[in-house]
C-alpha cells in the first residue's frame, strides 16, 4: 500500500509553506525519522521527518514552489516490496506538477485571514497629530516595530538593556528580538534561565541601580511566577521611599489568547495590571502605535507593563518614517469617526471593532472606534467626549468581563455622563471560564466580530431582546 | 553527602525475558503514539503546542515498573509518554489531542493539560517547573494520611532552575517527604543548553544543600532506570525522605512541533540515535539474549501501530465536546454542608 505525504503545518499559524528543499529523491529508501525536505513556514525554515518508512515512489511537488498548502500530496512513499513505478496518490488533493520553476499549489479561493497573518482591515485611517503632515510610511509588522523601537532606544541609551528567556541566541521565542543579539552583544541581550521570578526581581534591582532594563516575558502567562516582583517591588518602592528609589523598567511580551493553546496559556492582563497604583500599562493594537508607545515606555521613569499580542505580530501596519517616533502614554486614539455608537477596545480588539464598524456601516450603524491603547492611565475624558456624541456605548475586551476593563470604562461614563447615555453600555469581553482547547469551544469562548456588531445592535436598540 | 557523580552505567541483564518483552512494548507504544501525533500535527487535526516525547521513552518506562497502586504521577507539559505509561487508554490520549469529547479532558485541556484521577495521574502542566510543588504536595498528603504511597515528580533540566523548585527541596527534605524528582535532563529547555542556563550542571547535585540523595542514570537505558528507581522509590517508600534521580536523555524532535531546532547539529540527534536509542539498545540486548527474534520484534511493531491506528482514528471520529461543555466544571456543586 501506498502512503500519500502531505504537506505538514508546522506552526499553530500556518496555512500555507514554501518546499524550499528536497533531501531525498526518487527511489531513495527512507526510514521513519529521517528528513526527507525542509519547507519555509510563516516563521522559520523546518525540517520534515518521514513518518512511515519505504521507498520514495514520487515527487509531485518540485523544490522551490512556494505558496504549498497545508495538506498537499507533496510526495508518494511506496511500502515494503510495491513497485514504485505504480503507486499514485491517493487522495485527489492539490498535488502540483513536479517541474521546477511551478506554480503555486492551484490557489483556491484566499482563506480567511487569521491568526499571525491577519489582516488590518482597510478603515479610513486618522491623521495622528502627533505625526507632522507630508511624513511618508513605510509598511511594517508589529513584530518588526518592536524590535526598530527597542533597537532605536538601545543605540540611544546605553544603559538599556534586553532580558529574557530565548531572546538572544534563539532570536526570541516569537522573534520580536531578532538580531539585536547581532547588533548589541550578549552584555545588551541576556538570555536568561527558566527563573521568571528571579529575573524579573534581578531587573528590578538592577533599575534601582540605575540601568534600564527590558525584560521580556515569553508570554505574560509566565509572568505569574514574577507577579509580586512587578507589584510589590517595581510598583511600590517610590512612594514607600518617600520618593527617593524609583525604577524605570518595561515588563514586555505576548499578553492574551494565542491560538489553541489552552488555559494556562491564554489569558489578558490588562485589569490584572491595570489594577495597580505604581504602574502604567499599555497595551497596544497597529506598529505605528507599538514602537512609539513602547519607546516611551523605554524612556518612561516609572515600571511599565507593555502587552503585546502574539497574534498580531505578523500583520503589517504604515508605521511613520521618523526618526524618532514617539508617542504619548496615556491617549487613545480615535479609529475611525461615527455618530450612533461608541467601540472601545485595545489590543486585537481594535481590529475586531473596526471589521465590526465595517459590518455596521453597511447595516446603517456608524460607529466610532477608539482605540485605548494604554489601560493605566486610561484616557477616559476622549472616550468620554464620544459617548457625548453618539449616546451609545459598547466596550471590547479579550479579558473575563467580571472586574474587567469594560467595567471600569463603564463605570467612568456612567458617572460623567450619564445623562447623554440612550441606553445601557454593552460589554464585549471572553465567556466566563477559564479557555477551554477544544476548536468549538475556544471559537464560543473568545470574543470576536459578531458578538461586537451584535452588542452595537442592541445598545442601538436595532434588536430588541 | 552520598552523590553518585555517574554517567551510563552497564545494565545488568538478570531482567526476566517477560520483563524485557513489556519494556520493549511499553516504549514502542510511546513511540509509534507521538509519531502518529507529529504526523496529526501536521495535517492540522492537533493544534496548538504539541511537545513530543520521542527519544526520551526509557525514563517514564523504566521508572513506571518501580511503582504500586496508589503511587502518583505529575509531569509538566510534554506528557503523552507519561500517560502512556500510567497505562492510559491511548484513545483517550489521542483523543484530548485533537480537542474531542473522548479525550481524558473531556477536549478542554488539549495535549498540555491532561489528567487521570483513576490512574493517580495528576496532569500534565503547562507552567515550566509548577509541578514540582504540586508532587511534593502529593507526597505531603500520603505521609499525613499514614500510608506508604510515594509520588513521583517529574520535571526538565530547564525546570530545574525556577525557584519554586528549590522551595520544595527544602520543605520535602525538612519533612521527610515521600517524593522522587525525576530530572529529565534531555540536554535542552526550548533552545537553551544546559550549560548556557545552569552554573551546576550536573543536577543530581542540586539536592546536595537540602540534604537530598542524588543520582545520575542513564536515561537512555531502560533497565539502569529501574535499577536507579527501585532504589530511590524504596527509599522514599521507607520513610527516610525525598531522592532525586537526574536522567540523562535526548529529545529527538523540536521543542514543540514549531521549533525549527537550529540550536544543535542534525550530527548530534543523528549520533544519539544511532548509538544510544533505547528503543534499539533493548531490542538488541532481547535478541543477543535469544527471547525474540527479529521478526516477533516486528510484529509486535506491528501490532501497536494497529493499537495506534485505532488511537487515531477514534481521535478523529469521536465528536468535537457538545457546547454545553464550555460551562462546566469550573467550580464543583456544593454537596451537604
Ligand atoms: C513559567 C514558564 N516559563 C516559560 C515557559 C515556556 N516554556 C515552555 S517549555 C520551556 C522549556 C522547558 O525546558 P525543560 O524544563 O528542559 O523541559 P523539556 O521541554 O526539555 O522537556 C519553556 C521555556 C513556560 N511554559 N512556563
Ligand atoms: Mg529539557
Amino acid at each position: 500500500m501506498s502512503v500519500d505525504i502531505l504537506m505538514p503545518a508546522l506552526s499553530p499559524t500556518m496555512e500555507e509553506g514554501t518546499l524550499s528543499k528536497w533531501l531525498k529523491k526518487e527511489g531513495d529508501k527512507i526510514a521513519s525519522g529521517d528528513i526527507i525536505a525542509e519547507i519555509e513556514t510563516d516563521k522559520a525554515t523546518m525540517e520534515v521527518e518521514a513518518v512511515d518508512e519505504g521507498v520514495l515512489a514520487k515527487i509531485l511537488v518540485a523544490e522551490g514552489t512556494e505558496g504549498v498548502k497545508v495538506n498537499a500530496v507533496i510526495a508518494v512513499l511506496a511500502e515494503d516490496g510495491e513497485d514504485a513505478g505504480d503507486v499514485k496518490p491517493k487522495s485527489n488533493g492539490a498535488a502540483a506538477p513536479a517541474k521546477s520553476d511551478a506554480e503555486p499549489v492551484a490557489k483556491e479561493e484566499k482563506p480567511e485571514p487569521k491568526a499571525d497573518a491577519e489582516a488590518a482591515p482597510a478603515a479610513p485611517v486618522l491623521s495622528d497629530p502627533s505625526i507632522p503632515e507630508g511624513t511618508s510610511f513605510t509598511d511594517t509588522t508589529v513584530r518588526d516595530a518592536l524590535r526598530d523601537a527597542m533597537a532605536e532606544e538601545m543605540r540611544r541609551d546605553e544603559t538599556v538593556f534586553v532580558m529574557g528567556e530565548e531572546v538572544a541566541e534563539y532570536q526570541g521565542a516569537y522573534k520580536v528580538t531578532r538580531e539585536l543579539l547581532q547588533e548589541f552583544g550578549a552584555r545588551r541581550v541576556v538570555d536568561t534561565p527558566i527563573t521568571e521570578h528571579g529575573f524579573a526581581g534581578l531587573g528590578v534591582g538592577a533599575a534601582f541601580g540605575g540601568l534600564k532594563p527590558i525584560v521580556e516575558f515569553m508570554t505574560f502567562n509566565f509572568a505569574m511566577q514574577a507577579i509580586d516582583q512587578i507589584i510589590n517591588s517595581a510598583a511600590k518602592t517610590l512612594y514607600m521611599s518617600g520618593g527617593q528609589m524609583g525604577c524605570s523598567i518595561v515588563f514586555r511580551g505576548p499578553n492574551g489568547a494565542a491560538s489553541r493553546v489552552g488555559a494556562q496559556h491564554s489569558q489578558d492582563y490588562a485589569s490584572w495590571y491595570g489594577h495597580v497604583p505604581g504602574l502604567k500599562v499599555i497595551a497596544p493594537y497597529d506598529a505605528a502605535d507599538a514602537k512609539g508607545l513602547l519607546k516611551a515606555a523605554i524612556r518612561d521613569p516609572n515600571p511599565v507593563v507593555f502587552l503585546e499580542h502574539e497574534l498580531l505580530y505578523g500583520t503589517s501596519f504604515p508605521v511613520p518614517d521618523l526618526d524618532d517616533h514617539i508617542l504619548p502614554i496615556g491617549k487613545a486614539a480615535v479609529k475611525r469617526t461615527g455618530t450612533d455608537v461608541t467601540l472601545v477596545g485595545y489590543s486585537r480588539m481594535v481590529g475586531f471593532a473596526l471589521q465590526a464598524a465595517d459590518e455596521l456601516a453597511e447595516q446603517g450603524i456608524s460607529a466610532e472606534v477608539i482605540d485605548l491603547r494604554s489601560i493605566r492611565p486610561l484616557d477616559t475624558a476622549t472616550v468620554i467626549e464620544s459617548v457625548k456624541k453618539t449616546n451609545r456605548l459598547v466596550t471590547c475586551e479579550e479579558g473575563w468581563r467580571f472586574m474587567g476593563i469594560g467595567a471600569e470604562i463603564c463605570a467612568s461614563v456612567v458617572s460623567d455622563a450619564f445623562d447623554y447615555l440612550d441606553a445601557p453600555p454593552a460589554r464585549v469581553h471572553q465567556k466566563d471560564v477559564p479557555l477551554p482547547y477544544a476548536a468549538n469551544l475556544e471559537a464560543m469562548s473568545l470574543p470576536g466580530v459578531a458578538d461586537i456588531v451584535a452588542a452595537a445592535r442592541k445598545v442601538c436598540y436595532v434588536d430588541q431582546e | 553527602m552520598a552523590t553518585k557523580p555517574k554517567g551510563a552505567k552497564k545494565a545488568p541483564s538478570k531482567a526476566s525475558k517477560a520483563e524485557l518483552l513489556e519494556f520493549y512494548r511499553a516504549m514502542l507504544l510511546i513511540r509509534r503514539f507521538e509519531e502518529k501525533a507529529g504526523q496529526l500535527y501536521g495535517m492540522g487535526k492537533i493544534a496548538g503546542f504539541c511537545h513530543l516525547y520521542i527519544g526520551q521513552e526509557a525514563v517514564v518506562t523504566g521508572m513506571q515498573a518501580c511503582l504500586k497502586d496508589g503511587d502518583q504521577v505529575i509531569t509538566g507539559y510534554r506528557d503523552h509518554g507519561h500517560m502512556l505509561a500510567c497505562g492510559l487508554d491511548p484513545k483517550g490520549v489521542m483523543a484530548e489531542l485533537t480537542g474531542r469529547s473522548g479525550g481524558l479532558s473531556k477536549g478542554k485541556g488539549g495535549s498540555m493539560h491532561m489528567f487521570s484521577r483513576e490512574k493517580n495521574f495528576f496532569g500534565g502542566h503547562g507552567i515550566v517547573g509548577a509541578q514540582v510543588p504540586l508532587g511534593t504536595g502529593l507526597a505531603f498528603a500520603n505521609k499525613y494520611k499514614g500510608g506508604d504511597n510515594v509520588s513521583l515528580a517529574y520535571f526538565g533540566d530547564g525546570a530545574a532552575n525556577q525557584g519554586q523548585v528549590y522551595e520544595s527541596f527544602n520543605m520535602a527534605s525538612l519533612w521527610d517527604l515521600p517524593v522522587v524528582y525525576v530530572i529529565e535532563n534531555n540536554q535542552y529547555a526550548m533552545g537553551t543548553s544546559v550549560a548556557r542556563a545552569s552554573a551546576e550542571v550536573e543536577l543530581y547535585k542540586r539536592g546536595i544543600s537540602f540534604e537530598i540523595e542524588g543520582e545520575a542514570v542513564d536515561g537512555m537505558d531502560v533497565l539502569a532506570v529501574k535499577e536507579a528507581g527501585e532504589k530511590a522509590v524504596k527509599y522514599a517508600r521507607s520513610g527516610k525522605g525525598p531522592y532525586i534521580l537526574e536522567m540523562k536523555t535526548y529529545r529527538y524532535r523540536g521543542h514543540s512541533m514549531s521549533d525549527p531546532a537550529k540550536y544543535r547539529k542534525r550530527e548530534e540527534v543523528d549520533d544519539i540515535r544511532t548509538h544510544h536509542d533505547p528503543i534499539e539498545g533493548l531490542k538488541g540486548q532481547i535478541i543477543e539474549a535469544g527471547h525474540a527474534t527479529e521478526d516477533e520484534l516486528k510484529n509486535i511493531d506491528k501490532e501497536i501501530k494497529g493499537i495506534v491506528k485505532d488511537a487515531a482514528d477514534f481521535s478523529l471520529e469521536s465528536p468535537e465536546p457538545d457546547a454545553s461543555e464550555l460551562w462546566t466544571d469550573v467550580l464543583r456543586e456544593v454537596e451537604g454542608v
